[in-house]
């Protein structure tokens, strides 16, 4: 039996439209800066990623955006009210922040019904969901002795128990066996496609990469990108050109000299960044060098990416995000 | 309304409270019974030569020990919530934190009052049944306070344990800050020379007793302290007003702090 994500007795706001929009967002704890001026919008209808690295502030910012957290500075909302201006929130917006975020002696039911009765939802969507999550069979055990699999699916439940249009989840495959990470991806993939807004956030380029279709991009509390994930895999894996050619010496000064190109030797060969084999090409044959070989290079996608997020890192974006640059510094990062 | 579903829901779909509340009733009658048997013994031996008599408050001297496990289950029905992050589910589903406090003390207030009413006419029925040589017949105003009055003092309890968990959020140490006050601390305050007895009058729990007939230094009789600055609806509404104010200043704290 197919059981509808959405929620046919439910007495819900308007469908579509609904986004999180934050702005100027910072938050410190003491003079550690979790997040800096962060402003970013999710749109409905699509999987955005919330990306970057362990430590980034991503959490944080679902904390944020949920009210858990004040922010220091800025704010964040929702459907554009502030989170705590929402009555009966999770019927706009269903959260999976940490799955082992329940009382360990309470039901897996019983943990959804108070919730429920919360935000007057009817008890019958409590069993809903638990059939949508495949743990009705266990609804009655203790959700302490449940796996992480089963536990992820319990916080999954929750989330969806108000059929909200906005849907937020924070690393929702880690430590997750092959299957539920199958499962988490087609429900997340579905739930865009029924037009609601899903955001999740994950440390890892490659699991974005399937399942989202936007990346809001961070990195020490700075946004670093928001792009289609298409634009920005682009970007992040760089165009370096691999070329081979007896005449080197001449054809490194000619493409030193035009901007925006880095040129590096590397076993005998030209390793050039900021110019596409096509370019490099031309460039040889007004110099009349001759090519022994002329290939584009995909750098790995993750080392691309802890390249842009990484800490020695100073990160320069040219005007309307044409190329990014990046330089290791040696006196730690600016800015 | 659905706020105060949700934290009834809560409470009562784990099994601790429903241990404390046994446990609760328990020790107030085994405790009480202990010393009315004891007490009416010696009176019957030595008669008017003991400087005490038995009544009805003589059965509700294991009042306290109920009363600090009161503490210990209001303090744990918010610590646990941060120990375990539900508080953060808590939030997300209601934003209002003032009003998940404020449920939160009703539902654990009446919880404890009723607690208090059953432990405390259980403690006075039992008493009667034990022991028939003594008139142990509610028949004043005062000592119809002395039992029923029980529930309020509880209901009270409740609050200053919710709102020590709340600003502590740690088990241990809410748990640990509420007994060795309650239990220690009032009493070594009371026995420091010279201030302690005017100090003692304004110790929270010693007014709550004396509103029970039950504090120290009290037995069965004190109605209305004639050293004490307060009767007996003055101790309970000082009790009281210590409850608020740790309470309001909990909600407060609750609601600026993080989740």
């Amino acid at each position: 039996m197919v059981v509808p994500l959405s929620f046919k007795h439910a007495v819900r706001g308007q469908v579509g439209g609904a986004m999180i929009e934050a702005r100027g967002l910072t938050k410190r704890y003491g003079r550690t800066v979790a997040v800096e001026s962060l402003s970013f919008t999710v749109q409905p209808g699509r999987v955005t990623g919330f990306l970057g690295p362990n430590g980034a502030g991503k959490s944080t910012t679902m904390r944020l955006i949920l009210g858990l957290d004040r922010p220091s500075s800025g704010d964040v909302l929702i459907d554009g009210k502030h989170y705590r201006d929402l009555h009966s929130p999770l019927r706009y917006i269903g959260a999976l922040l940490d799955a082992k975020w329940v009382h360990p002696n309470r039901s897996a039911r019983a943990h959804l019904k108070w919730l429920a009765r919360s935000n007057g939802l009817p008890k019958r969507r409590v069993d809903e969901v638990l059939e949508l999550v495949g743990l009705t069979n266990v609804a009655k055990r203790k959700a302490g002795g449940f796996s992480l699999g089963m536990s992820q699916r319990l916080g999954i439940a929750a989330a969806l128990l108000g059929d909200p249009q906005i849907l937020l989840f924070d690393e929702p495959v880690n430590g997750l066996d092959p299957e539920g990470i199958h499962w988490i991806r087609q429900l997340m993939k579905r739930l865009a496609a029924e037009g609601r807004t899903v955001f999740v956030s994950s440390h890892l380029l490659s699991e974005m990469a399937q399942t989202a279709d936007e990346l809001v991009v961070i990195g020490r509390g700075k946004l670093i990108a928001q792009s289609t994930t298409g634009e920005f895999v682009e970007r992040a894996s760089g165009t370096s050109v691999r070329v081979r050619t007896p005449q080197l010496e001449r054809l490194r000064t000619a493409l030193a000299g035009t901007a925006g190109t880095t040129v590096r030797v590397d076993e005998g060969a030209l390793l050039v960044n900021g110019m596409t084999s096509d370019q490099v090409g031309e460039v040889a044959a007004t110099q009349g060098v001759v090519l022994h070989e002329l290939s584009p290079q995909r750098g790995s996608l993750e080392e691309a990416f802890m390249r842009l997020t990484g800490d020695a890192i100073e990160y320069h974006a040219e005007e309307a995000g044409e190329h990014l640059h990046m330089q290791g510094t040696s006196g730690g990062a600016k800015e | 309304m659905s706020v105060l579903g949700a934290e009834r829901i809560k409470l009562f779909s784990t099994k601790s409270p429903w241990w404390s509340s046994l446990a609760t009733v328990v020790f107030v009658v085994g405790f009480g019974m202990i010393f009315l048997l004891t007490t009416a013994s010696l009176v019957r031996e030595d008669g008017p030569a003991v400087p005490f008599r038995v009544g009805v408050s003589t059965t509700q001297q294991g009042i306290f020990f109920g009363q600090m496990v009161i503490l210990v289950m209001a303090a744990l029905a918010i610590t646990t919530e941060y120990r375990f992050n539900t508080i953060k589910t808590t939030f997300q589903a209601i934003p209002g934190r003032t009003s998940v406090m404020l449920s939160k003390a009703l539902i654990i207030g009446l919880l404890a009052a009723v607690l208090g009413e059953i432990a405390a006419f259980a403690s006075w029925g039992l008493g009667r049944l034990l022991v028939t040589d003594f008139d142990l017949t509610i028949r004043t105003a005062d000592q119809w306070r002395q039992v029923a009055g029980a529930g309020l003092v509880f209901a009270i309890t409740a609050i200053i344990g919710l709102a020590v968990g709340a600003l502590t959020r740690h088990t241990a140490g809410a748990v640990t800050a509420l007994l060795v006050w309650a239990m220690l601390g009032e009493q070594l305050i009371g026995a420091i020379p010279r201030v302690g007895d005017k100090i003692q009058p304004w110790l929270p729990f010693n007014a709550g007793g004396h509103f029970l007939g039950v504090g120290p230094n009290q037995n069965e009789g004190a109605q209305t302290g004639t050293d004490l600055p307060y009767n007996a609806w003055g101790a309970v509404a000082y009790f009281a007003g210590v409850a608020v104010v740790l309470f309001l200043v909990a909600v407060l704290v609750v609601n600026r702090r993080d989740a």
